[in-house]
């Protein structure tokens, strides 16, 4: 890892060496190394002797092939990460130069930003996007995958979160210094499996299971969840796997064949199955859509059936802790409840929801 | 080049149900014995679906982090990782070792062990379960041992574990007794007391983590306490015996090294890490 550049390069010219604008190649002894249009040729010196135009380039051919992980999805991402894309060979000084500032990535709720260090290699520092201009100083710093683990665990709430690509990552943490093997353990500790399989995508081989086929698939418990009705799976992924739900770009849908129309999402990274938590959650919605239908009538002022509205809206956009104590315009407000709950839904004796007619009869729970 | 990987449950509810596999795995990997040590759900992330493209290596040793073998380790592991030509392990029900497969997904080749808790050595994490939960290094002399799990309700394989290592411990001879108790099946563990003469009673759950059973059922079923969420002394006097409970024996550090001896079973070199693992000194930290 710390030879000597030149050398490292000499041993790889034999087999021929062409890398973002720098082409290398053995005649004889002597190594000719070029960059743009100039030519260079090496005897027996070192990188300290080269002239400097081509300095930048074999540093970063070092960097890209001694020090950083040599596994392409990685490999893929940190080079996604500092833009430095395949195809672009005269970048490198200008990517030179957007490193020495810094090259700043989203990926998820995650900030990432490459830097150039010593000898042309890259750090790389995290932190949360709601964090992209605090100040350093006013994060509590964090080393390394394990840190990341802990964090991810709950919200800022401290509710445990069941869904690692929910957007509910807590902010307020910097992990200020991380070398690429290290950036990489941490960014799959809080979003396991995504540089994986955004480079399964990239590369044309994301291998996606589509729901029907996932849920032909399970057994047990889960055995239910093959009979949720199309309608139903369009109104789940709605509930799920949206932007302000979930940050995977859902590519699945029922078949092949057949798209949802729920939007996929905007966000870097995949999502090329039902997740555990959506199968648990369509369990749940398949035994729901067992039941049939009834007529129900319900007397309500015009504003009382506005705020059973408001108030389904406000549990759905998780809005409810946001209500102010005192806010008694806003109809999910917790008095404005207490009352419509005093007034239409306090009374055991004659209940609010008056049934008119029943429409069919099969309902029995065929949940195992 | 080979790496381990756990396969644990997970769960949707309870944040301590996958602290045991995170523990174990960071105990593992700084033994330095796999150049990769990841872990994998049923219900968190990574998800048994794509564990393995996770793991560089084209030699996987996949141990399941289960006290026995049954629906989990026979149907849903192989199905969800995709192990080709899979199967059994053509096993009594405690007997498994190991089978060797490749991975549909990723052509992998994967070591498929047996699950952690029909390992011999797991007797040896009781025992060290009933060590650090009464601090006494050389407990057993007038003491009682429970061994604890579910009945054969839910699966056949996980009551005859908890039966293997309780008759194992016993002829040992080290505790006066030692009795396996159940939660929905005679014996059961309500009536702890009435299978012990010994005053001091030591029970330790056959379970992988902390959660609803080790933590509300039993304590309650065992009359240590009326309502969980108040707790309960560590020893309990229960009809004038005292009852150590230990919580799930999942937790206790040294099933770190029956993860690693179930992968050397199978063919991985894991030179002295075990040795190590034995004598706790991997650091582990604590999420
Ligand atoms: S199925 Fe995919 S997109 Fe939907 S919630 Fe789960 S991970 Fe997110």
């Amino acid at each position: 890892m710390d030879r000597e550049p030149v050398e490292a390069l000499r041993e790889a010219a034999a087999a021929g060496v062409e890398y973002d604008g720098l082409s290398a190649s053995l005649d004889g002894e002597t190594l000719q190394v070029a960059v743009e249009d100039s030519t260079t040729t090496v005897d027996d010196r070192r990188l300290d002797d080269l002239p400097e135009p081509f300095v930048p380039y074999v540093r970063n051919w070092v960097y890209w092939h001694e020090t950083a992980p040599q596994r392409p999805a990685f490999r893929a991402f940190l080079r996604w990460l500092e833009r430095a894309n395949d195809g672009e060979p005269s970048a490198v000084p200008e990517r030179y130069d957007a490193l020495e500032t810094g090259v700043t990535r989203t990926w998820g709720q995650l900030l990432l930003t490459a830097r150039l260090s010593e000898g042309g290699r890259r750090r790389y520092e995290l932190r949360h996007v709601d964090d992209r201009d605090v100040p350093a100083g006013d994060l509590q710093v964090h080393g390394g995958p394990n840190d990341a683990e802990t964090i991810a665990r709950h919200d800022d709430r401290d509710r445990y979160r069941p869904l690692k690509t929910a957007p509910t990552l807590r902010s307020g943490w910097l992990f200020p210094d991380l070398g690429p093997d290290e950036v990489l353990s941490v960014v799959s500790e809080f979003y396991p499996a995504t540089i994986e399989n955004w480079f399964r995508e990239r590369e044309g081989t994301l291998d996606v299971t589509h729901y029907r086929e996932a849920a032909e698939r399970q057994t047990g418990r889960y055995r239910s969840v093959s009979e949720l009705p199309s309608e139903a799976l369009e109104w789940a992924a709605d509930a799920c796997c949206v932007d302000s739900q979930c940050l995977k770009r859902r590519e699945w849908d029922e078949t092949a064949d057949e798209p949802l129309d729920v939007p996929r999402g905007d966000g870097p990274f995949p999502c090329r199955e039902p997740c555990s938590l959506f199968v648990a959650a369509a369990k749940e919605w398949t035994s729901l859509e067992d039941e049939a239908t009834r007529t129900y009538e319900i007397e309500l002022t015009p504003s009382e059936r506005d705020q059973l509205e408001a108030i389904v809206d406000a549990v759905a956009d998780g809005r409810v802790d946001e209500i102010r104590e005192a806010d008694l315009g806003d109809g999910a407000n917790r008095y404005r409840a207490r009352y419509l709950r005093a007034k239409r839904f306090g009374d055991v004796e004659s209940p609010a929801f008056q049934e008119t007619d029943r429409t069919h009869g099969s309902e029995e729970d065929t949940s195992d | 080049m080979s790496a381990l990987v756990i396969a644990a449950h997970g769960s949707h509810l309870n944040p301590e149900s996958s602290r045991p596999a995170h523990e174990h795995a960071r105990r593992i990997r700084a033994t330095g014995a796999f150049d990769t040590v990841q872990t994998a759900f049923w219900k968190e992330e990574p998800h048994f679906r794509e564990a393995l493209r996770t793991v560089p290596s084209d030699e996987v040793y996949l141990v399941p982090l289960f006290i026995s073998e049954g629906y989990f380790t026979e149907q849903v592991i192989p199905r969800e990782f995709r192990l080709e030509g899979w199967t059994g392990w053509d096993s009594n029900g405690t007997s498994a070792v190991t089978a060797t497969l490749s991975a549909e997904d990723t052509g992998q080749t994967v070591h498929y062990c047996g699950p952690v808790g029909t390992h011999d050595a797991m007797s040896d994490v009781i025992v060290r379960r009933a060590e650090s939960v009464t601090g006494d290094p050389d407990v057993g002399d007038g003491v009682g041992l429970a061994v604890v799990g579910h009945g054969t309700e839910r699966n056949e394989n996980s009551a005859k574990a908890v039966t293997y290592h309780a008759d194992r411990i016993r002829a040992r001879g080290r505790f006066d007794e030692v009795q396996a108790l159940f939660m929905d099946e005679e014996p059961e563990v309500d009536d702890v007391t009435d299978y012990f003469t010994s005053t001091d009673v030591v029970v330790v759950p056959l379970f992988i983590a902390d959660g609803y059973h080790t933590q509300e059922d039993i304590p309650e079923d065992m009359g240590l306490t009326e309502d969980y969420r108040e707790g309960w002394e560590t020893p309990a006097t229960v009809e004038g015996h005292r009852i150590w409970y230990a919580g799930a024996v999942g937790t206790e550090p040294l099933l770190a090294e029956v993860v690693a001896e179930r992968a050397a079973d199978a063919g991985a070199t894991v030179g002295d890490s075990l040795d190590r693992l034995r004598a706790g000194d991997a650091p582990v930290r604590s999420a």
